[in-house]
């Protein structure tokens, strides 16, 4: 285990805090959850910004990137889309990516893509839970990271969450 | 994960119920993507696509052709009135001199029932059946069925009726196909000398009288008068047809229900149905024709995600 349910909720603390350092009152930023496994992360961030930190107002949306992915008919698994859900203007917004690992930094890439369907932002930045670090295969790094991990190929990182999985909590496993 | 389980789209009689539910899903989707601001996406920037169109056609044509090029497919566009065709070429000599020239996919209407399923076993490439002769058109059964799915909610338990020309129509069959897969209940409508012998059999019921079979239905499909499928009289003038089957706003006021009313287009207004009923809010028609789009991209997205 990487980290259990404490654990993560001293880092959801941490990441929240530097989102309000960064953008204080949220009027001109924007948090965009990256489907499938970004959307809880990115559900529990808010929540906290809203209830405990008492920021005024948070604007969340769902971005999908199955359809800007680079290996379609590549991947052995057809990929199954989900929804995408933006229900704000993202143009002349700051734009923060949330998404729960990071590991080679492509489907980050398919969204910076994605996202431009919607509008042109002012800025875009990258929040992760678990940075996999030295796996990157393109230049993308987060601008907050929750915990970096060196991970090698063989493994993965599994993170679960209480609302889908039962629990809270971030686990190395052998592949 | 979910995939199709078949290669092509020739009909609905060969696909699953799994099928057509997961077109559905990839569809909502689409349909959400061509309501963007920048409609489209990048996933078969690879992929080259003919159409195919042996017959006239604009609605389907324009649907498929804007369907693939919002997945940034590459698209070529043939017509049978300015080709080879008429120097005698074959079918297959047609379509194999096109898929040399690196094309994926094919999507195809020929005057031909079966002309489909017989390309594909002949060439390699994708097909899909853009209608038939008077076969399938599956595409049209399943925009038709997710434009039901999104009035109402879901398919399965409702009544949907298809009014007039049953015999000649491909957009009937397919539908019935679709619907009985999808657990709605089904009955066609018109004039005897145009609804096919045995359709029973089918588990189909028939009614002949139109307010009888609106009265009972969800969903009334209102197929247009084929006048070039004809070639002898079914019904004695169009004006008896029109008095006994064409839809009016009277019909619809004598029900104490709001029925959703479809037609696949193009609409003779005033013979199957009338202009206060066409422009309706109960009428779906042009939310037909944007579904069409969003399944199309569905059904191209789920064949080509198949190919390797």
């Amino acid at each position: 285990m990487l980290l259990n349910a404490t654990e993560i909720q001293i880092a959801l603390h941490r990441l929240a805090c530097q989102l309000i350092e960064n953008h204080t009152n949220f009027a001109e930023t924007v948090l965009i959850g990256i489907q499938p496994r970004g959307i809880f992360l990115a559900e529990r961030l808010k929540a906290l910004l809203l209830d405990h930190y008492k920021v005024p107002q948070v604007q969340l949306g769902y971005l999908d990137i199955t359809f800007y992915r680079d290996d379609f008919r590549r991947s052995q698994n057809p990929l199954e889309a989900n929804k995408t859900q933006i229900d704000f203007i993202v143009e002349d917004k700051k734009v923060v990516f949330i998404d729960d690992v990071l590991y080679t930094g492509r489907s980050i890439r398919s969204a910076l893509t994605a996202i431009q369907s919607f509008g042109r932002p002012q800025e875009i930045e990258l929040l992760t839970l678990i940075d996999r670090r030295f796996s990157r295969h393109l230049p993308i790094q987060p601008d907050y990271r929750g915990r970096q991990v060196d991970a090698i190929n063989g493994e993965r990182v599994l993170v679960r969450w209480n609302e889908q999985d039962g629990e809270d909590a971030v686990y190395l496993v052998d592949n | 994960m979910k995939e199709l389980s078949v290669e092509h789209l020739l009909g609905i009689k060969y696909i699953t119920e799994s099928d057509i539910q997961l077109i559905f899903e990839t569809a909502d989707r689409f349909k959400e993507v061509i309501n963007r601001p920048i409609k489209k996406v990048p996933s078969l920037r690879d992929i080259t696509i003919a159409n195919l169109f042996f017959e006239n056609s604009t609605r389907t044509r324009l649907s498929f052709e804007l369907a693939e090029k919002r997945l940034s497919a590459d698209v070529v566009n043939f017509s049978a009135a300015s080709s080879s065709v008429k120097k005698g070429e074959t079918l297959i000599d047609t379509v194999n001199n096109i898929l040399a020239m690196k094309v994926d996919m094919v999507v195809m209407r020929h005057p031909d029932p079966g002309a489909g399923l017989f390309l594909s076993k002949h060439v390699k490439a994708r097909i899909i059946n853009a209608g038939d002769g008077a076969h399938e058109h599956p595409t049209q059964a399943l925009l038709d069925a997710y434009s039901i799915r999104e009035s109402l909610g879901e398919v399965a338990g409702k009544k949907v009726v298809i009014v007039g020309d049953i015999l000649h129509s491909r957009v009937a069959l397919s539908n019935i196909f679709a619907l009985q897969k999808l657990g709605a209940d089904v009955k066609v409508c018109g004039p005897k000398t145009l609804i096919p012998k045995h359709i029973e059999s089918m588990g189909v019921a028939v009614e002949t009288n139109l307010q009888a079979a609106i009265k009972w239905c969800d969903v009334a499909n209102m197929l247009r008068v084929q006048n070039e499928r004809m070639d002898m009289s079914y019904f004695p003038t169009v004006r008896e047809y029109t008095q006994q089957y064409g839809l009016t706003k009277a019909h619809l006021d004598a029900l104490d229900k709001k029925i959703v009313v479809m037609h696949p287009g193009p609409i003779n207004r005033g013979v199957e149905i009338t202009s206060a009923v066409a422009d309706s809010p109960q009428a779906i028609i042009l939310d037909q024709v944007e579904n069409g789009v969003a399944i199309r991209m569905a059904i191209i997205y789920l064949l080509a995600s198949k190919i390797s």
